[in-house]
């Protein structure tokens, strides 16, 4: 059991793709993915220091009632861990510490940012400096996206990934980083995946670009590359089927999305828990 | 003292919401407006510290990167706006932003706010634009809100600016404990009977309030009653528990009245239920027949109908109606309607995991321009409204929304139909028990779980069983609560897997009464604590309590071992549970409210004795002139005015709004093709990811034939519905249907003298079911009925085409064999299924010159069904390149939504479609005939192709082509259609591009 990859992906109050979340990991490697409800973090049953990978899912937390993910990132903020004085946050920042791996995906990213898990730029987690809000559009829309994947960021979930296609579903998926935030972000190379025209161009057009991202920005990583969220769901193309075209031929068995959970698996076994 | 946060956009940030709004304004109302700002307002009901106050506003409410917060002093600038409209709800009304701000004040400051402080929310429209007052309040009352659930406050610049902005207004309810029980005397004369069921809004009728006074006399002799401490009165609590049971919604009273139907030739013919009739009949000849092969495991009992999907899981679907509240408030009813749903499928047999949502909606034209009559909205309102209400349903359960459409018809003004319909899947067996069934045992515990009870929906049951009329009351617009529900539903599911209950309902229509009395007839009787009750707020009555249809909530019978475990996992998982009464064996349905009876029935006569209707059909058949117009001289026009039709026209941007990919089971997605723009015959998912079977997710609709006979009607409706499913790989031998009937009242009455002509209608789409659900073997597994949709005040009234939603769910062996309906390369061949004859009757086609004839499509069942069984053979075996099903303006526009899904253009030659009385081009692109296809099959299959097919109706028509036209030939030989593709895309997705 030592030498097993060990994912979990959170559950409650509203988040909504823990089970293929889940399925992804198992179908990447992971000996143990587990969904594991929120409740149980909270009241203490379940600990995230025995996990090597946390998922923050897609979903609706609290409704976005007060913005995407805003009330989680209260409650992960103030709600206290049973028993032990320690606030959410403080587990999820020792995870972090830990050396551990964070994807966030759509409401998962929302969360990131908002708990200032991303970017944290000079590695200061746990305050926000950028945000994501309203698309454009000002509807929400289910569509697939083209992603051009920045070669030189450290991202570990998409190495050796040039290109990527996911579905966007998201009424709140609008990239926006004051200047100077903005800046750092690109000399660090913390932009993982922009929204791209058919040519893998990075592009602000919409619908190509969905929500009017600045810069294009489709997903973001911290310096070390461990934590890394995108607004596309890499869970929703993990086989030919779910591919919107896939009836016209032509789309590998593989979805795209299983590198980006193959990526992180490999990680954790060649780094995290000493090698095969 | 209450405290307002108003938290708005800093000024360099792009406000996409008032954007949205001000462009809104000037296309739905014609108001020119400059811009909107909006800014999101928090009332805070408690006396808190500006220290409090700004903690609550930097942690929860403000996002610093975007927003600024106001704290007690307005946001507003005087430069920025004319007028300043502010929409909160009124009292009592769900607010679940508010709901969920109060959550995050208390991890904030736990135990800061007291159980009666909450925070209540509203929107400000900043308007800028040349608008006066009366502009302001068309914008406020005619898109920001409704005054049925919501207050306006709208202030000019100046006072704006004078008071210093906009006072804090808390819209709490300020009942009082009430613990009123009246007394109704009904040994009184007829007339009064009457007056008492009106007033009360019990729907009652005079036979049936007979029936109660009969009753209430017998128990008033008897010894029990007495022992009860009531006495020989009814008590309103009683009284209303009756009306709901026996209310058209819950009883279905039409359906199962006693009919005399008498033919255009004047034979009669006794009807004793059209229920056991035609649908439970139906489904009993098919199971019969089926004999080993029947898939069905519980239908017509249960919440939902259940049929196996494979070794180990089981399917549930179920689609309901809430038409009456999405008429009064859009956004609301249909929010109520998707969460609504969910809890069937959710509390059928021991609960099931919801894997998909269906919507399907009937509206008046959105660019309707004449005059509303009073009570109604506008079209494009309801269009606006019921869609957002879908999206937030659906989109915030994390069910994916993966089949629908649009139908347009102006009937629909007087009431919106919005179909709502949810699927799920539970395991064969859990803990050994099979999981379709349930029963709740003596002994057993009532348990409440989810929402609280508020005044919402009180009357809901009973309202619907009405036309939309002047008193129709507002308590009956409810809003839903997605994520209260989904917290409910994913600890359920958890309760579920470890045994903890024998038995669960939703609470729905009835509430409370409804659930409770359903369950008890397991067990055989029950009594109920209502004080026990969880309130939002105080003020309600008992007999309110207990009919409130307050959402969100589910009722359980819980074992008395398993109690503990189930309220620690409960309190653990966040979700309210209160334990109300237990499940007896007393033969009564016993309600106590602080220890003392206020009602104790009968569970016999509560349930088995309401007096049957007794009703009278007679069919007229109708003539409409038949078409006598030239054929016309230019048919590019002519294709182009057909794809521009409502009802055929894309409905991308509906779609586009919908999830209809998370849990990732998406196969076969509502849009499809190159572009994501094709729309799809059905749906294909795949609901357990590590398995290739799949289910398959369709429907028919066609309330247009029901001007010439609901027969066909209804007949075209199970064939559009087997067909799509059949277009995708469906196999028509695994497919389960249900019938939603919406209709005009059918009961003769001095507001309906055509009564019996409805009655025959409806008598007649029974038959039409009923002769192709059996001959095709599709076994109806659930369904419902809407009897009332009419709207009448005054000398207005409007009735809607009688309506069926034929919805089907099926079983796709191997996912990798379905199809879609994109053109998928050049010189691919074209075929059409079917012969095309002269079947113009309710088309579009003759809609579009404002006609109806009378030729209306006949489903030619053995036909039909011979070639839907080869059609599936051929996709089994990957012979078909595409299938698209032919349906609203036939031929000519299925034609052309292969040739824009592939992308790719598309030669048709007239000549060659097998035809039977056409003559002319026109009638020839546009005929609906039913059972027909257009498939495309690449020439190197197209042998295997026409091998299988052999023995049925078909013609190789023409081809794909590289160049991206639509050309058409027509019976003479010259072309008759030349269009580019990209002329006829811009027709077909601008209408409803919104």
């Amino acid at each position: 059991m030592k030498k097993s990859v060990r994912a979990i992906t959170i559950s409650g109050n509203g988040t909504n793709c823990e089970i293929e979340t889940a399925f992804a990991f198992k179908l990447a490697g992971a000996e143990v993915s587990d969904i594991v409800h929120i409740s149980r973090i909270v009241a203490g049953d379940v600990r995230l220091d025995d996990y090597h990978i946390l998922a923050l899912a897609g979903g609706f937390l609290d409704g976005d009632d007060l913005g995407a993910a805003k009330a989680m990132a209260n409650r992960v903020k103030f709600a206290h861990i049973t028993g032990t004085g320690r606030r959410l946050l403080d587990e999820i920042l020792g995870f972090v510490e830990a050396g551990k791996l964070i994807i966030g995906i759509c409401n998962g990213f929302q969360l990131m940012v908002k708990i200032g898990l991303l970017p944290a730029l000079g590695g200061t987690y746990g305050t926000q400096s950028v945000t994501i809000t309203n698309n454009d559009s000002g509807r929400f829309e289910d569509r697939w996206v083209r992603l051009f994947i920045e070669p030189d960021c450290p991202s570990i979930f998409t190495r050796g990934i040039r290109h990527l296609t996911f579905p966007v579903r998201h009424g709140e998926g609008k990239f926006v980083a004051p200047p100077a935030v903005l800046s750092a972000i690109e000399a660090k190379h913390l932009v993982v995946a922009r929204y791209a025209d058919e040519n893998y161009t990075p592009t602000m057009s919409y619908p190509l670009n969905p929500n009017g991202s600045l810069s294009s920005v489709a997903g973001i990583c911290d310096q070390t590359g461990r934590l890394m969220a995108l607004m596309p769901h890499p869970e929703g193309y993990l086989f030919r089927s779910q591919h919107p075209t896939w009836t016209r031929g032509n789309i590998p068995e593989e979805g795209m999305g299983l590198m980006v959970f193959k990526n992180a698996v490999t990680y954790v076994r060649e780094n995290l828990i000493g090698g095969r | 003292m209450a405290h307002r946060i108003e938290v708005g956009l800093l000024p360099d940030i792009r406000d996409a919401h008032g954007e949205k709004t001000a462009r809104r304004i000037r296309e739905d109302l014609k108001i020119d407006v400059s811009g909107v700002r909006v800014l999101s307002v928090f009332t805070i009901d408690a006396d808190l510290t500006p220290d409090e106050l700004s903690g609550i506003a930097e942690n929860l409410l403000v996002d610093p990167i975007i927003q600024q917060a106001g704290i007690d002093l307005p946001l507003a600038a005087a430069d920025e706006f004319d007028f300043a409209v502010e929409v909160g709800y009124l009292p009592g009304v769900t607010d679940n932003v508010g709901r969920t701000a109060r959550e995050g004040v208390s991890l904030i400051f736990p135990n800061r706010l007291s159980p009666g402080q909450k925070v209540y929310t509203s929107f400000q429209y900043l308007i800028r634009g040349p608008i006066d007052r009366s502009d302001a309040e068309r914008i406020a009352m005619g898109l920001l809100g409704n005054p049925l659930i919501q207050r306006f406050v709208i202030l000019d610049r100046n006072v704006f600016m004078a008071a210093n902005g906009i006072a804090p207004w808390v819209p709490k309810v300020t009942g009082s404990h009430d613990r009123t029980v009246s007394e109704i005397d009904l040994s009184v004369a007829d007339d009064e009977l009457v007056r008492i069921s009106r007033e009360g809004v019990l729907a009652l009728s005079l036979a049936e309030m007979k029936a109660i006074q009969e009753y209430i006399g017998l128990e008033a002799a008897g010894p029990d009653r007495d022992r009860t401490g009531l006495g020989s009165k009814m008590t309103d609590v009683e009284l209303e528990v009756i009306a709901q049971t026996w209310s058209e919604h819950c009883k279905h009273k039409i359906f199962n009245a006693l009919i005399d139907y008498e033919d255009e030739n004047g034979n009669t013919e006794r009807i004793e239920s059209l229920f056991s009739t035609y649908i439970k009949g139906a489904t009993e000849t098919i199971r019969k027949a089926k004999g080993r092969q029947d898939f069905c495991l519980s239908v017509f009992k249960d919440n939902a109908g259940v049929i196996s999907f494979n070794e180990d899981f089981n399917l549930v679907f179920k689609v309901e109606t809430h038409n009456s509240p999405s008429a009064l408030d859009p956004y609301g009813g249909a929010l109520t309607g998707i969460v609504g749903v969910n809890r069937d499928p959710f509390g059928t047999g021991l609960g099931s995991r919801l894997i998909f949502n269906t919507d399907v909606f009937c509206f008046a034209d959105p660019g309707f321009s004449g005059e509303i009559p009073p009570r109604l909205l506008h079209p494009k309102r309801v269009y606006e409204g019921v869609r957002e209400g879908v999206e937030h349903g659906g989109n915030k359960s994390g069910i994916p929304t993966v089949n629908g459409s649009i139908v347009f018809d102006d009937r629909f003004l007087g009431k919106p139909l919005v179909y709502c319909g949810t699927g799920g899947i539970m395991p064969k067996t859990i803990n050994g028990r099979p999981s379709h069934e349930k029963t709740a045992r003596v002994g057993d515990l009532i348990v409440m779980t989810g929402g609280r009870i508020g005044k919402d929906g009180i009357h809901g049951a009973t309202f619907s069983s009405e036309e939309l009329h002047e008193g129709s009351p507002a308590t009956a617009v409810q809003i839903g609560d997605p994520i209260t529900q989904k917290r409910m539903t994913d600890m359920l599911l958890v309760a579920r897997d470890r045994g903890l209950y024998s038995s669960i309902t939703d609470n729905g229509a009835g509430g409370l009464s409804s659930s409770v009395g359903e369950m008890a007839r397991d067990s055989g009787g029950c009594v109920l604590d209502l004080d026990r009750a969880p309130l939002k707020y105080e003020g309600l009555r008992p007999w309110e309590i207990l009919l409130s249809e307050a959402q969100e909530r589910m009722t359980l019978a819980v074992p008395p071992d398993r109690i503990d475990e189930f309220m620690d996992l409960a309190r653990r998982m966040d979700v309210e549970a209160t334990v109300l009464g237990e499940f007896t064996e007393t033969g009564r349905f016993h309600v106590r409210f602080e220890g003392k009876t206020v009602a104790y029935l009968d569970m016999d006569f509560l349930h088995e004795k309401n007096p049957p209707m007794r009703l009278f059909a007679r069919w007229r058949r109708p003539i409409h002139p038949e078409p006598d117009f030239a054929p016309p001289t230019d048919l590019n026009r002519e294709l182009l005015a057909m794809l521009s039709r409502l009802n055929v026209a894309s409905k991308e941007s509906v779609v586009r709004q919908y999830d209809h990919e998370v849990q990732g089971t998406s196969v076969i997605k509502p849009l499809v093709g190159t572009g994501g723009i094709g729309p799809s015959d059905a749906a294909v998912i795949r609901p357990i990811l590590d398995s290739e079977a799949g289910v398959v997710i369709g429907h028919g609709i066609c309330p247009k034939y029901s001007d010439i006979d609901t027969y066909h009607m209804a007949a075209n409706a199970v064939d559009e519905a087997v067909r799509n499913a059949v277009a995708v790989g469906g196999n028509v031998d695994y497919l389960a249907g249900l019938d939603n009937f919406c209709w005009c009242d059918p009961v003769t009455s001095e507001k309906t003298p055509d009564g019996d002509y409805k009655l025959a209608q409806l008598v007649r789409a029974n038959r039409g079911l009923y002769d192709v659900t059996t001959a095709y073997g599709v076994p109806l597994i659930s369904g419902k009925d809407s009897m009332k949709n009419d709207y009448q005040i005054g000398e207005t009234k409007i009735s809607i085409p009688p309506t069926i939603l034929f919805s089907v769910m099926g079983k796709i062996e191997d996912i990798n064999r379905a199809v879609t309906m994109d053109a998928k390369r050049p010189g691919d061949l074209v075929y059409v299924l079917g012969p095309t004859k002269y079947e113009l009757g309710g088309s579009e086609y003759l809609a579009s010159k404002g006609l109806v004839g009378n030729t209306v499509p006949v489903v030619d069942i053995d036909n039909n069904l011979r070639r839907y069984r080869a059609l599936s053979a051929a996709i089994a075996d990957g012979l078909a390149a595409s299938v698209h099903d032919l349906s609203d303006a036939g031929l000519g526009t299925a034609a052309v939504e292969t040739a824009l899904a592939g992308d790719l253009g598309i030669e048709i030659d007239l000549g060659a479609v097998v035809r039977e009385s056409v003559d002319r081009d026109d009638f020839l692109l546009f005929s609906e005939s039913a059972g027909r296809f257009v498939v495309t099959v690449t020439p190197e299959k197209a042998g295997s192709f026409e091998t299988i097919m052999a023995g049925t109706t078909f013609a190789r028509v023409g081809r794909v082509t590289q160049d991206k036209r639509i050309v058409v030939r027509g019976l003479s030989g010259v072309v008759v259609i030349d269009l580019a593709l990209d002329d006829v895309r811009e027709a077909w997705l601008r209408p409803l591009m919104f």
